[in-house]
């Protein structure tokens, strides 16, 4: 029995341990409740059976030293498994780097058809700030997307960029940034801002955003916290459905 | 100072373009908390229409007098001259740019930020983006304004001798090329993507307006910018704008706004000069005038000094300007990022500018007043370094 004991206490203090540092960034985060609805992945949670695409480029992906993967998509699915006993989650990613949002927008078809997700998570705006897409054209991809996501039956949710202080002054995300925000606002979408919880744990200090680094150290935390909070915002998201709605817009 | 009559000069215009100037540098820092004092979080229209306004005001005033008195090829080759000024600080800047991206590149690395380091793509290239930003193809964030300007005083000369001439020919033309360039959609290639930030095919539109107001169109509005009605309506648009800037940032908001406004109304374009930003910009123009009379002694006044004297000194004090955002930004990446950096940096750099444009006023005094230093005729470059 005492070693069954004291590898619970030891799981217990590590959890707590684990929990409390990564609480604080769950704290400094601040308000991130969701605007809008998610009104089908109430319904597949409802069915027992959640699936969720991530779409996105570079900063939707990153590898531990061992190759295992410690992105925020992998940190997603635990924290929804968790999150929802008895629930089938499952999440697919389909990150690519440099990639823009009306390449993104032309291969939602395949996404919707090869995973049929309840909910679309969909990163982007680095890109296309980095080659200096248009941010009219910009908008015009996330509209569109909207339009083929709800005829598909699929919540959208957009991610922003990283906040990134070191290069924030030679890319200028603004335009992208905001872009997102309307095209959320207007089309009843959510909007998960990356950007502003990743300043704010700059301010308050949670992580060190500034310092160069070549270990996975700091990313693995950030990924594990943006992953927890993501999934805090689709249940949120899910609740705020009302119960039979099929949720037209 | 060597002016016959120095009073002829508005200083209205400097006063503005000098808080512009501010505008734009503040606007500049990322993540600078001063930012929220600037008009664009008001309204549809920001410093850049300010700007470029007052410079085709200036540029009129300065050059149709040149023009007058010493003709056409005169003038224009003056405006060329200036425009290869504004050449030479843009490739100056960007060597300064270059410079903090390259530090930056080799400093700085984090396996989080792998995506954000693409950025730095165009260093491994410099045979490529050294050719593409010295045709003004290749500009980094926030170098778009004098590439704009550039070509604004390029194309300038002929549109000045039609001003002179037949005012109302040059503004429809204007106007024409503005319409046209909102259809055509017509654009000048950027590299490596997309098209200039700033469209000088629909930005010319008010740097004309402006040379036109200066050259005797403003005389003529005078009766209707004066006027209760359009003081009222100004007043009625800038309310409208700031809802809808409002229903920008708090959810539930937009669902007050019809679906037929909205269609009509997306995108407020800042690339082409979307029309609203320019209904906004001349109704802040029109209660401007209203509140701020062209004697208004407030103009003399020590507190408003320093605008006027950045304002005066337009080209210098935008370099300096866009230099200081990036050192603004380099020294809270350094040493500090808290609000109270931000506020000191905002405001060290204000201050900066305003000591530099006092430097230069200076400079200009003792070789004005050296007879062997300026052999040019008195005039263009006297008044506040003109454009």
């Amino acid at each position: 029995m005492k070693p069954i004991v004291v590898a619970l206490l030891c799981v217990l203090i590590g959890g707590a341990a684990v929990a409390k540092e990564g609480n604080e960034c769950i704290t400094a985060a601040g308000a991130i409740a969701p605007d809008f609805s998610l009104p089908h992945v109430a319904l597949a949670i409802a069915k027992k059976k959640l699936d969720v695409a991530i779409v996105g480029s570079a900063s939707s992906e990153l590898n531990g030293p061992a190759g295992t993967n410690i992105a925020y998509p992998t940190r997603l699915e635990e924290a929804l498994r968790g999150l929802l006993p008895g629930v089938t989650v499952k999440v697919a990613t389909y990150a690519r780097p440099r990639e823009t949002a009306s390449e993104m927008e032309a291969k939602l078809p395949r996404i919707i058809s090869e995973s049929k997700p309840a909910l679309l998570v969909w990163q982007t705006g680095t890109a296309d700030a980095i080659r200096g897409v248009d941010p009219d054209e910009f908008r015009v991809s996330l509209d569109d997307g909207v339009d083929k996501l709800r005829a598909a039956d699929t919540d959208v949710v957009f991610m922003n960029m990283q906040y990134s202080p070191r290069t924030e002054a030679m890319l200028a995300v603004t335009a992208y940034a905001d872009a997102m925000r309307i095209v959320a606002l207007k089309r009843e979408a959510v909007l998960f801002d990356r950007f502003t919880i990743m300043k704010r744990w700059n301010e308050a200090g949670v992580f060190d955003l500034y310092g160069a680094t070549r270990t996975t150290n700091v990313a693995e935390r950030v990924h594990d916290c943006l992953g927890r909070l993501l999934a805090d915002v689709v249940i949120a998201g899910a609740k705020l459905a009302p119960a039979a709605d099929k949720g037209t817009q | 100072m060597l002016l016959p009559k120095p009073a002829e000069r508005d200083l209205r215009l400097d006063l503005f373009r000098g808080l512009a100037l501010w505008l734009i540098f503040l606007d500049h820092i990322p993540s600078n908390i001063v930012n929220w004092v600037t008009i664009r979080n008001y309204g549809f229209s920001d410093a850049t229409e300010i700007f470029v306004f007052i410079s085709g005001y200036t540029a009129a005033f300065v050059y149709g007098r040149a023009m007058r008195e010493h003709g056409a090829v005169v003038a224009g080759a003056r405006i060329l001259k200036r425009a290869w000024q504004v050449y030479v600080a843009h490739i100056f800047l960007f060597a300064i740019y270059t410079a903090e991206i390259s530090y930056v590149a080799h400093s700085f690395e984090n396996p989080l930020y792998g995506e954000e380091m693409g950025i730095f793509d165009f260093l491994q290239q410099p045979d490529i983006t050294l050719a593409q930003a010295m045709l003004l193809k290749f500009k980094p964030a926030n170098m778009d304004v004098l590439p704009l300007y550039i070509v604004l005083l390029a194309g300038f000369p002929p549109t000045l001798w039609l001003l002179l001439r037949v005012p109302a020919a040059a503004l429809g033309a204007s106007a024409l090329l503005y319409a046209l360039t909102l259809y055509f959609e017509w654009n000048i290639p950027a590299y490596p993507n997309g098209n200039w930030v700033f469209n000088p095919f629909a930005w010319q539109m008010l740097f004309v307006f402006g040379a036109w107001c200066a050259l005797g169109g403003a005389k003529q509005l005078s009766a209707a910018i004066l006027s209760p009605v359009t003081a009222a309506l100004a007043i009625l648009f800038l309310v409208f704008a700031f809802f809808i800037v409002l229903t920008w940032y708090i959810p539930g908001l937009d669902a007050l706004v019809p679906r037929r406004l909205e269609e009509w109304m997306y995108p407020i374009d800042k690339t082409n000069l979307g029309v609203l930003r320019i209904v906004h910009f001349l109704s802040l123009a029109v209660l401007t005038v209203r509140l701020v009379p062209r004697d208004w002694p407030g103009l003399r006044s020590l507190w408003l000094r320093p605008a006027i004297l950045c304002g005066q000194h337009s080209l210098e004090i935008f370099c300096l300007g866009v230099f200081l955002s990036f050192a603004a930004h380099f020294a809270m990446v350094e040493i500090n990022q808290g609000v109270g950096m931000q506020i000191a940096t905002s405001l060290l750099g204000i201050v900066l500018m305003i000591a530099t444009a006092a430097l230069i006023s200076w400079y200009k005094r003792i070789e004005g007043r050296s007879p062997q230093s300026r052999p040019g005729p008195p005039g263009t470059t006297l008044v506040g370094g003109g454009v």
